[in-house]
């Protein structure tokens, strides 16, 4: 398995000062997969795909992807690495100051010695793939959510990486932009033979696509598996939160002090 | 008690001062360090240039050609009662090229130009476009802040030579066209007072010092913004503030050591 | 390569600056009045220079024929030294008088060259002998109160 895998997460721990986010965590993403990590919101999903991209150092603990260790690289080295990786922000991160056609030149502009014309078609390639052929010339602010999150796709895959992460990508979007981004996001990762990784909250949606799941919870990897075990599964947490309960092993109530005893109730 | 605890509220905002110095020092260095793309790709300056120093063009010439009719104006009145209303030309040039041209320019530009980049770099980084780029393999500071940096830099003195232009126009509009003083001895006064290396390339070099030190605050604040509504718009404000202060604090260090004496 | 209206805008924009540098230089400053042609350098010593300064003009008949290159003070006759540039199409004979003077009651100070009638003239690195020094306010408001009291002794 592991002469396969594109991304091995071995036992790392980070803190933010005092506060620890990651508490050993261990991951494999083989090449060719679409891999989910799901939690609740502020659990340290995020943070995963910032030690994946080198933007965060592990405390302890290391990421290896395509057989390097991300934490030890030079910034050389490391940008190499980053211009095979593509990225999804949480609400696209699209550049404002350009158009959608810069917006997914951008990386090919910067990284390329490519004649424009081959840009050009590149772009509108690209821009066909995500169904958006025709709005080259918008700016984002001109674009609605869901097209905009579909731009950021075109952009994250201009240089056909292969990997891609996505920071939740769901969030925010109506039902219809949801079923096209979530099949954009399995069909650009089969067409261009890539790893993704997909990091969010959104668990109806991302079962329908994707090859495994790990769950997190407290910094930690509480359950994991592929999309059928997962919802045959009858792990407490799981079943809590591929079912949306209220209460289970995370509580509804903040561990406070005994409210009871703050009322100067007697129970 | 509670003079240990203003103490020591007033210690940590010292400290906290301090460090935010170290750390826009390590900024402009940094921007410095990754320069070489504005050079290299210099449309990326020119478009900055565009939008600092072309967009700021208009309030600059206004406010010069008034701030030389207000010179031209309260110099007349104050020279005539010495009886020297022929030294109003270089009475008016005199204080725009070493001292108001430079000065208002860059408090101009802090408001007008500053505050922008200020806000639009935190908003990138809001919006975490900043964070992409990196991702992207392009670093920010490179792509993003350095060719602003190099932008507001060669604008300034520009800017701060067309302000004094239209400063002295705005003042001989109003001394000779309108109260009428003689064109001959405005123009003559004006040129045997002031001396090319003296006063206007000094003007010059304090434009380009202000230009400096306005845009590395104005970028390095929204740099550092946090990334939130409040957080840029706060940004914002200090960007004027504290740019404001500065240019008025280094045009007495500069004052002190160029024209010192003779 | 597109967007060429920026550009051209951005060219007005240097253009422009540049434009108002020079107009500044030439038009404001005393760049345009500097003479680049040839000339030759005198000395003079004054007992007192009043406010003279470098870049002072020299004018003779009201004429400007040189600039104040340089002030010292010799410090073997504590005199000051004046050096001075004239445009070597104007000669004067070496018994021209140099005088500080002021233009208007509170303008700039400038040297006024009067002629003699010598008929040998100033070469480059000769020295003025007769100067007079500028008018200093106080010493003419003290003389002037010396001699009504000598008057009304009398």
């Amino acid at each position: 398995m592991s002469a396969q895998a594109l991304v091995e997460i071995h036992d790392v721990n980070f803190a933010y000062g005092r506060r620890q986010i990651l508490k050993g965590i261990n991951m494999t993403f083989p090449k060719g997969k679409l891999v989910a990590i799901m939690g609740l919101s502020g659990c340290g999903k995020t943070t995963i795909l910032r030690h994946i991209g080198g933007v965060l150092k592990p405390s302890q603990g290391f990421v290896k992807v395509d057989g390097q260790v991300v934490h030890e690289l030079d910034q050389d080295t490391l940008y190499r690495l980053r211009r095979k990786m593509g990225m999804l922000f949480q609400f696209g991160a699209l550049f404002t100051d350009m158009t959608v056609f810069d917006n997914v030149a951008f990386q090919m502009r910067e990284h390329t010695d490519l004649p424009e014309e081959i840009i050009r078609d590149l772009v509108m390639m690209k821009l066909h793939a995500v169904g958006l052929y025709g709005t080259q010339d918008l700016t984002p602010a001109e674009l609605s959510g869901g097209m905009a999150r579909r731009v950021a796709l075109a952009r994250a895959v201009a240089l056909d990486p292969m990997l891609i992460m996505y920071d939740e990508p769901f969030a925010g979007l109506d039902p219809i932009s949801l079923t096209v981004v979530g099949e954009l996001i399995r069909r650009l990762n089969d067409a261009l033979g890539a790893t993704s990784v997909v990091v969010t909250h959104d668990i109806q949606e991302s079962l329908k696509i994707v090859d495994y799941v790990y769950f997190i919870a407290n910094g930690m990897v509480v359950a994991e598996g592929t999309a059928e075990e997962v919802r045959a599964s009858g792990d407490a947490f799981v079943r809590q939160f591929v079912y949306g309960e209220m209460d289970g092993p995370i509580p509804f109530h903040y561990p406070g002090a005994d409210f009871n005893k703050d009322l100067g109730v007697r129970v | 008690m509670a003079i240990v605890k203003a103490l020591r509220g007033i210690g940590s905002r010292v400290i906290n001062a301090v460090w935010r110095i170290g750390y826009a020092a390590r900024f402009f260095f940094k921007v410095l360090f990754y320069s070489g793309m504005s050079f290299r790709r210099f449309r990326l300056t020119v478009r900055e240039i565009f939008f600092s120093g072309v967009m700021s063009l208009i309030i600059i010439l206004v406010a010069g050609t008034f701030v030389g009719m207000v010179l031209g104006l309260q110099g007349f009145e104050t020279l005539k009662r010495y009886g020297s209303e022929s030294a109003l030309g270089s009475l008016v040039a005199l204080s725009l090229v070493r001292e108001l041209g430079p000065v208002l320019t860059a408090i101009l530009f802090a408001s007008r130009a500053g505050s922008a980049m200020t806000a639009e770099i935190g908003l990138m980084k809001t919006t975490e476009q900043l964070s992409a780029m990196e991702m992207m393999a392009v670093n920010p500071v490179a792509r993003v802040v350095a060719p602003r940096f190099w932008a507001g830099v060669v604008s300034m003195p520009l800017l701060a030579a067309l302000f004094s232009a239209l400063g002295v126009f705005g003042g001989y509009v109003v001394g000779v066209i309108m109260i009428g003083v003689d064109s001959g001895q405005f123009w003559s006064q004006m040129q045997s007072a002031v001396d090319f290396k003296g006063d206007i390339l000094n003007g010059v070099l304090k434009s380009f010092v202000f230009g400096v030190a306005v845009t590395v605050v104005a970028l390095f604040e929204g740099f550092d913004a946090p990334p939130t509504a409040e957080g840029v718009s706060g940004a914002t404000t200090r960007t004027v503030v504290e740019s404001s202060l500065l240019i008025l604090m280094l045009d007495f260090i500069l004052t002190a050591f160029m024209f010192r004496g003779d | 390569m597109e967007r060429t209206t920026l550009d051209l805008w951005v060219g007005i924009f240097v253009v422009a600056g540049i434009g108002a540098l020079v107009a500044l230089a030439f038009k404001v400053g005393n760049l345009g009045t500097y003479n680049v042609r040839d000339t030759y350098q005198v000395q003079a010593y004054f007992n007192n220079i009043g406010g003279l300064k470098p870049q002072a003009s020299i004018r003779s008949a009201g004429v400007l024929v040189g600039r104040v290159t340089s002030i010292t003070l010799d410090s073997e006759r504590y005199q000051a030294k004046v050096l001075m540039n004239i445009d070597s199409r104007y000669q004067f004979p070496t018994d021209t008088f140099a005088n500080i003077l002021t233009a208007g009651l509170l303008g700039e100070q400038y040297i006024g060259l009067a002629p003699g009638g010598e008929e040998k003239m100033l070469a480059g690195g000769d020295t003025i002998k007769k100067t007079q020094s500028a008018m200093v306010l106080e010493d003419m408001v003290g003389k002037f109160l010396y001699d009504k009291a000598a008057q009304e002794s009398e």
